[in-house]
């Protein structure tokens, strides 16, 4: 017994000092992003985080330690970072959830001088809506939503627009989102519909279009899209671009998945944060300019396939090279970005509406 | 009537282990992909040694869950204790009822007045971040513990208690009988209960996701993080790796029990023999 209860002091005591005793001249970046969104270093890629930390040593001639940590989706991390119970230095939200989030005081005005790398970010990709004086954000990866579709199932003379989706000749074989904004969306564009209109006739309109479609629905899914893409088990699903990629690397034999933009669709961007309970703001600046220089730029967009902001990245030889025909569907020529993104982009929906638009999809799904 | 037994145990048996089986397949596969088998490598099993935020999630959720182990271990030793000493039946019902309620209350509802509390409480001593490794050691203890005082209890109650007065009347210490006679005693009905802590604080995630803080990641709140992508062929590595570990601890703790029991037969044997 008495070799236990040593033992269990000793335990409490290496805990003590794994979590208490770290190095006090040792800067700690608390960095809060999507998962799998940053080159990690695997499958001998390079490793963002602690080359991060060895250049910062190197420069400023200080140790620190970068904690990483991921989450799920834009609710999961506004609700960790509002609780006001933690402090990250760093965060990667989308869009509307950043426009939200300065709304409510939740991030703090960048200083650009610790970031001088922002001018490298195309002109089109600043002043968008949710950021209109560019103050909080740094945009990271863009990407816009097109239909993924298994080449050896669909006609070619099928596709080319949202009707692909409603094609009763892949009734079974059709895969819609499974979250109540993406699905609407695709409705809504396939009818020439505003995607962020407050006139609930426009939403019945969709509704019904949800409804039709319905039967010929194989699954709802979000990330279950990859699995059942590749093997072939679905033929067709709408998902973004850089996600096209992650897919074709592992698809079976037998399909042969390709795609295309619909004429009106989504447009998003995620962009680096510093939320006000950040405690080390300088520090967060320098991290997000070195997330903009070019070996981590390029890496990352290597990485995570998404398209990005960048103009070091999309004007390096090596990566235009690596990506190879992935350019032309990653960097559609939009004309301006900013036009069609300020046009079609999801905006916040006041609570109301967003209310009427969840009793809709629970009963498209009930239906 | 014995075949459908048979049959019967045969799909328990493979609902319950041929997904493991399936996880377990495809981590040796070399394509990137759950549902196309393209050729045996272990190449996955090298990305996850490759991978330090993985590694540092598996060391978190390690250390966390050994040390809410050990420590909700001594508690609800001494709670058990305590509770099987009560007289009064009335009091006795209720501190059974007071223990139960974290085992029976559904994880969210824990896990966000956790969080709360732990955020109120922050607030009042002016920190600007309540929630760290120890809110979270704190919460795993909370759910834990009543798990263990479930186990240790009945063992207490099916112990002869002239046991602890014989101790005693031999010229033990109250503390010595205890240490000596008690716990040898009820230390299978520890042992589970600390082996049941140890499972429950591993996987959980919902209590988890709410009192983690900053930096501070356990496995399973990484792998939910995954689910907005894709999760890598390197988490199916990792979960063989857990399933054989825990599979081979539970094949040796049999092995030691059954050595133990037919040392202590074998010692019956002799005594009886001796008698005669």
């Amino acid at each position: 017994m008495k070799k236990i209860v040593t033992l269990l002091a000793a335990l409490v005591l290496l805990m003590l000092c794994l979590t208490g005793c770290g190095k006090k001249d040792t800067l700690t970046l608390n960095v809060y992003n999507w998962g799998e969104y940053i080159s990690d270093g695997s499958e001998g890629s390079f490793d963002t985080v602690r080359e991060f930390e060895k250049w910062y040593e190197k420069t400023y001639n200080q140790k620190v330690t970068v904690n990483y940590s991921t989450f799920a989706s834009n609710e999961d991390m506004y609700n960790k970072i509002s609780s006001g119970a933690v402090s990250y230095d760093v965060i990667v939200p989308s869009d509307y959830m950043i426009a939200r989030m300065a709304q409510e005081g939740l991030l703090l005005p960048l200083n650009f001088d610790n970031i001088p790398n922002y001018q490298y970010i195309d002109e089109t990709f600043k002043g968008l809506y949710y950021d209109p004086q560019n103050q909080y954000s740094v945009p990271y990866t863009y990407g816009i939503v097109g239909v993924i579709y298994d080449a050896n199932v669909v006609d070619a003379a099928d596709i080319g627009s949202w009707d692909l989706m409603w094609n009763q000749k892949y009734a079974g074989q059709i895969l819609q989102f499974n979250n109540s904004r993406d699905a609407f969306g695709t409705a809504m564009y396939k009818l020439g519909l505003d995607v962020n209109t407050s006139n609930k006739a426009d939403w019945d309109l969709a509704y019904e279009e949800l409804v039709a479609q319905r039967p010929m629905v194989y699954s709802y899914v979000m990330d279950e899209i990859y699995n059942m893409m590749e093997s072939g088990e679905a033929a067709i699903g709408a998902y973004y671009a850089g996600d096209y990629f992650t897919m074709v690397d592992a698809q079976a034999e037998n399909v042969d998945l390709q795609f295309y933009y619909p004429e009106r669709t989504n447009l998003y961007v995620d962009a680096m944060c510093i939320p006000s309970c950040a405690q080390n703001k300088e520090l967060a600046e320098i991290f997000i300019n070195y997330m903009l220089s070019e070996e981590p730029a390029v890496a990352n967009a290597l990485y995570t396939y998404y398209a990005t902001p960048n103009s070091v990245v999309y004007t390096n030889e090596g990566y235009i090279e690596e990506m190879g025909d992935a350019m032309e569907i990653l960097y559609p020529n939009l004309g301006s970005f900013a036009e069609a993104y300020n046009r079609e982009a999801y905006r916040n929906l006041d609570a109301d509406m967003l209310n009427y638009l969840n009793t809709l999809w629970e009963n498209v799904k009930i239906n | 009537m014995k075949l459908s037994a048979k049959i019967y145990s045969a799909i328990i048996f493979g609902f319950l282990f041929a997904p493991i089986l399936v996880l377990i397949v495809f981590s040796f596969n070399e394509a990137k992909s759950l549902s196309v088998f393209s050729g045996v490598s272990l190449k996955w099993y090298q990305e996850l040694f490759r991978d330090k935020n993985t590694l540092e999630a598996v060391k978190n959720t390690l250390v966390l869950a050994a040390s809410a182990t050990a420590i909700s271990t001594v508690m609800g030793t001494m709670a058990a204790v305590g509770i099987n000493k009560l007289r009064s039946k009335w009091y006795r019902a209720a501190m059974n009822t007071v223990t139960d309620i974290p085992m029976s209350n559904p994880d969210i509802i824990t896990g966000i007045s956790l969080m709360l509390m732990f955020v109120f409480v922050g607030r009042l001593f002016g920190a600007s971040t309540s929630l760290n490794f120890f809110t979270m050691l704190i919460a795993h203890i909370t759910f834990c513990t009543p798990y263990v005082i479930l186990q240790v209890l009945p063992k207490l109650q099916q112990m002869d208690k002239s046991l602890h007065e014989a101790a005693m009347d031999l010229g033990c210490t109250p503390m010595r009988a205890f240490l000596k006679v008690e716990i040898p005693e009820i230390m299978p009905g520890i042992i589970t209960g600390a082996i049941m802590a140890f499972t429950l604080s591993l996987d959980d995630f919902v209590i988890s996701y709410f009192t983690s803080g900053n930096g501070f990641e356990t496995l399973p709140i990484r792998i939910y993080g995954m689910t907005k992508k894709t999760v890598t062929p390197k988490m199916y590595a990792l979960a063989t790796i857990i399933f054989l570990v825990t599979l081979s601890l539970l094949l040796i703790s049999n092995f030691v029990d059954n050595e133990d029991q037919a040392r202590l037969r074998q010692a019956r044997k002799e005594k009886k023999g001796k008698k005669d």
